[in-house]
């Protein structure tokens, strides 16, 4: 099993390379030049001020020499100077991905729970109206966009009930310490990690109660009935345990999906993450920052899928790990 | 809708008025938006707009500015100018000191103009016609022009010319300063926290030099990305004060109505945001002064203003808003007359054309603003294709000239010689560049006046001539005027004197205070 990591982890280390060299051409194709974002921003655009800031910026160099510097850099875990933010990219992002694992993390456990428990109810009743239930709740917050689900929340939990905060981490000022403040952050949290984890809860809903009705054809299903076993221990045991293969493969995928709903989420409930900083470095052309992001992000969905390839082994013991 | 807006300005006005006569009350804390989050808090090396409002009580000038654009005492007590109006004379306040305690003095006012000269853009083009700086004792700073300067005395506000800590500065990178993270200034609050994508905290200080203020005990400045979020925050009462910009205007009216909710249009008097639509002079069917002419007459302004803006701000008449100095109205006037514009395009020999009309991607507002131009232009017989952008790429189009209709909004500060004539003179034609004259317009007349108009005294002199480069340029259009925007502060009634000066919330909010 070692081996089979270490081998994983020098790939993915390729792979992100990769992601790095062909992000810093991408970008770049991208309208729109950083000093004239920075000198608008100021007010003030005469050339000197735009000359200054490319050449203080180094983005006065030849392109390949600006790769050459970023890579190496990477190479040696420095992700380089955010323009914008006149700070070192790795501390900005440091500073905000703590809130988005939890965001991300949080809603990652909601929508698989919520996802394979509904999913396992409307395989177990298929063709009843519960099934049907599930399925119609499941598809509602599929089919609405995140940021609808976002703001409708909002409006019947914050203003009409006031019963959870509209956007934030904590309550600020409040100065909150230990289990107060706990409890605080996980008041925030669960409009945007229930609005995040809806969505993608039903893709798992779909999945599970489609795989565990294949799965209850198989002739094992029906030996395992003969032998006179329990209902609920053939749903778990044998049914569910072989219906999350593909399940857990869509979860691996989802991984990247996640972050990229995160940056909405954390719009609308003004969550601190990672996903804003990613947009708003986008807006203001803030190429080392938004590289940056990329390569946390990446390093984020390469670490995910390697988990997910682990956890096929403990799903089904039958699958080895080629070396 | 916009009568009501207007009630609540005067009722605003009113509240402000009686504030003005009750006694300010010590303590308490008060909660706004900021939006976008600000890049930086240190003033002298980042100049945006929420820099600004969030530094603006950390750092302070040498002076203010009263809404009608009069100098007043702030780091600098009093001030004299010399008859040949070329030696201004500036003593400073005594007893004031740096957040960390050390004393400001004329040192500091000396190191702060060579540090900016090299960092702020704005304020090196301001300091262009400063001969010599010096400092006969520690309270007296002379400045010495080349040549008389009209609106010398308008480029002190604390925006403009930050005043910074010569002994935290002298001698470092002022990139990475630690400061920079942790800024001290002289003014009414303390820089103590700030989280970022949350909230940033000021703290009163104990030792400010007007005695009794600041009132407030802290601000804190809530960072929250979403407009409607921002909105709903105020709502429920988590945020007191949403300053200009903060939220959509179609929400303006609505939370106008909120209990105990005052609404202002002040505090922009020095900024006074002027919006136009940038006409390419250079290429197709705009080189014809007739089209541009035609463009002013085809868009029903007022419609953008009473429907668009919500019945803020003003019809523009042309390259000077109302609010600053040497305005005149005396000029051409374009009222909504399709049937003018029509018949201009028909002179010009206008076929139909393709126009590219770039919106801009500032939010909701602007893209309805988009949609109602071009609207009125395609009614008078113009082909209009619009073009998507965010704000950098829109940007880049209008630096390299690949346009033909662009929005843009932008500050005056004061005098046409600061925020009018940068875009209008020929000199300031330059490929690549934003916010100059990116519509290609040169006329030697107005080269000459403009020249003239900021060294030229008294200021009756001056008047004559801008009223004059306002004739000339509202005649030629080379771009159309549309509003002088006006950016809504609301709040909580309880929130007393929050804007007392020209620069409204971007002042600090050491006037302020809280009615219990």
């Amino acid at each position: 099993m070692l081996s089979f990591v270490a081998q994983r982890v020098a790939k993915g280390v390729i792979v992100l390379l990769a992601i790095v060299v062909l992000n810093f051409f991408l970008i770049r194709l991208a309208p729109g030049d950083p000093a004239v974002v920075m000198a608008g921003e100021a007010g003030a655009s005469d050339q000197v001020f735009v000359k200054q800031l490319r050449e203080k910026f180094g983005l006065d160099k030849p392109l390949p020499e600006q790769l050459f510097i970023y890579v190496k850099g990477v190479v040696s875990l420095d992700l380089g100077f955010s323009f914008r933010q006149q700070a070192p990219v790795a501390k900005l992002i440091g500073e905000r991905l703590p809130a988005t694992l939890l965001l991300t993390l949080t809603a990652f456990a909601i929508s698989l729970a919520l996802g394979i428990l509904f999913g396992t109810f409307a395989a177990r009743f298929a063709g009843t109206f519960l099934d049907t239930g599930i399925t119609i709740f499941a598809l509602i917050f599929y089919a609405m966009p995140i940021f609808w689900v976002a703001l409708m929340g909002i409006l019947l939990f914050s203003v009409t009930f006031d019963w959870l905060p509209s956007f934030g981490y904590e309550t600020v000022g409040a100065n909150l310490t230990g289990l107060a403040h706990a409890v605080d952050v996980a008041k925030h949290l669960i409009m945007p990690a229930m609005t995040l984890g809806l969505f993608f809860m039903a893709t798992y809903t779909r999945m599970t109660r489609a795989s565990m009705l294949e799965v209850k054809r198989l002739d094992f299903v029906k030996t395992a009935r003969a032998k006179g076993l329990s209902d609920a221990v053939i749903q778990r045991r044998h049914v569910l345990r072989n219906a999350l293969l593909p399940v857990v493969t869509l979860a691996g995928v989802h991984s990247g999906t996640l972050i990229g709903g995160a940056v909405i989420t954390e719009t609308v409930f003004a969550w601190p993450g990672i996903g804003r900083l990613m947009y708003d470095a986008l807006l203001q052309r803030d190429y080392n920052l938004l590289l940056g992001v990329f390569v946390i992000c990446s390093a984020m969905v390469l670490i995910f899928n390697l988990i997910t390839d682990l956890v096929y082994r403990l799903v089904d013991p039958r699958i080895e790990y080629a070396s | 809708m916009p009568k009501r807006v207007l009630l609540g300005l005067l009722l605003a006005c009113g509240l402000t008025a009686s504030a003005l006569a009750q006694e300010p009350k010590t303590g308490g804390v008060i909660n706004a938006v900021i939006q976008p989050e600000p890049p930086g808090l240190m003033l002298a090396l980042v100049q945006n707009g929420p820099t600004q409002m969030v530094s603006g009580n950390i750092f302070e000038g040498l002076l203010r500015y009263s809404p009608k654009l009069d100098p007043q005492p702030e780091l600098a007590e009093s001030w004299s100018v010399s008859e040949d109006a070329k030696t201004y004379s500036f003593k400073l306040r005594k007893g004031v000191t740096w957040h960390d305690g050390k004393p400001f003095t004329a040192a500091d006012v000396l190191f702060s103009i060579e540090m900016l000269k090299q960092t702020h853009a704005r304020a090196r083009t301001n300091l262009a016609q400063v001969d010599k700086v010096e400092a006969p004792d520690d309270y007296t700073v002379v400045f010495t022009l080349k040549q008389p300067f009209g609106p010398f005395l308008g480029i002190f506000e604390v925006g403009s010319m930050p005043m910074v800590p010569k002994h935290l500065y002298e001698g470092t990178d002022w990139k990475t300063n630690p400061y920079n993270n942790a800024p001290v200034g002289t003014g009414p609050f303390m820089f103590k926290e700030w989280q970022k994508g949350s909230f940033i905290r000021l703290v009163k200080n104990p030792n400010y030099y007007e005695r009794g203020k600041p009132y407030l005990d802290e601000i804190y400045w809530q960072i929250i990305p979403d407009a409607a979020a921002r909105s709903v925050a105020y709502e429920t009462g988590k945020v007191d004060v949403l300053p200009g910009g903060s939220v959509e205007n179609f929400d303006v009216p609505r939370l106008s109505k909120l209990k105990d909710t005052c609404v202002t249009g002040a505090g922009w008097e020095f900024f006074s945001p002027l919006a136009w639509l940038w006409l390419n002079n250079r290429q197709g069917p705009l080189a014809d002064k007739r089209v541009r002419q035609a463009i002013m007459y085809a868009i029903d302004r007022d419609f953008a203003k009473d429907v668009i803006w919500n019945g803020l701000g003003k019809v523009a008449t042309g390259p000077s808003a109302s609010t600053i100095k040497y305005y005149t109205d005396d000029v051409r006037k374009y009222p909504y007359d399709p049937a003018k514009a029509k018949a201009l395009l028909k002179e010009a020999g206008y076929k139909g054309e393709k126009i590219r009309l770039l919106p801009l991607a500032y939010g909701e507002t602007w893209q309805r603003w988009g949609e109602a131009v071009k609207q009125n232009l395609q009614d008078v017989g113009m082909t209009i294709e619009t073009i998507a952008t965010d704000v950098a790429g829109g940007n880049q189009k209008i630096g390299d000239w690949d346009y033909d209709i662009a929005f843009t909004y932008l500050y005056q500060y004061g005098d046409p010689a600061l925020g009018v004539g940068r875009n209008y003179i020929s000199s300031n034609i330059a490929k690549g560049q934003v916010f100059n004259n990116v519509e290609g317009y040169s006329n030697p007349e107005i080269d000459k006046l403009f020249a003239e108009g900021a060294t030229a005294t008294p200021d009756s002199k001056r008047k004559e001539i801008y009223d004059k480069a306002q004739k000339i340029l509202v005649e030629d259009v080379p771009v159309a005027w549309m509003l002088e925007l006006q950016f809504p502060t609301i709040m909580r009634c309880k929130v007393k004197n929050l804007i007392t000066t020209g620069i409204g919330v971007n002042d600090g909010f050491k006037d302020a205070w809280l009615d219990k």
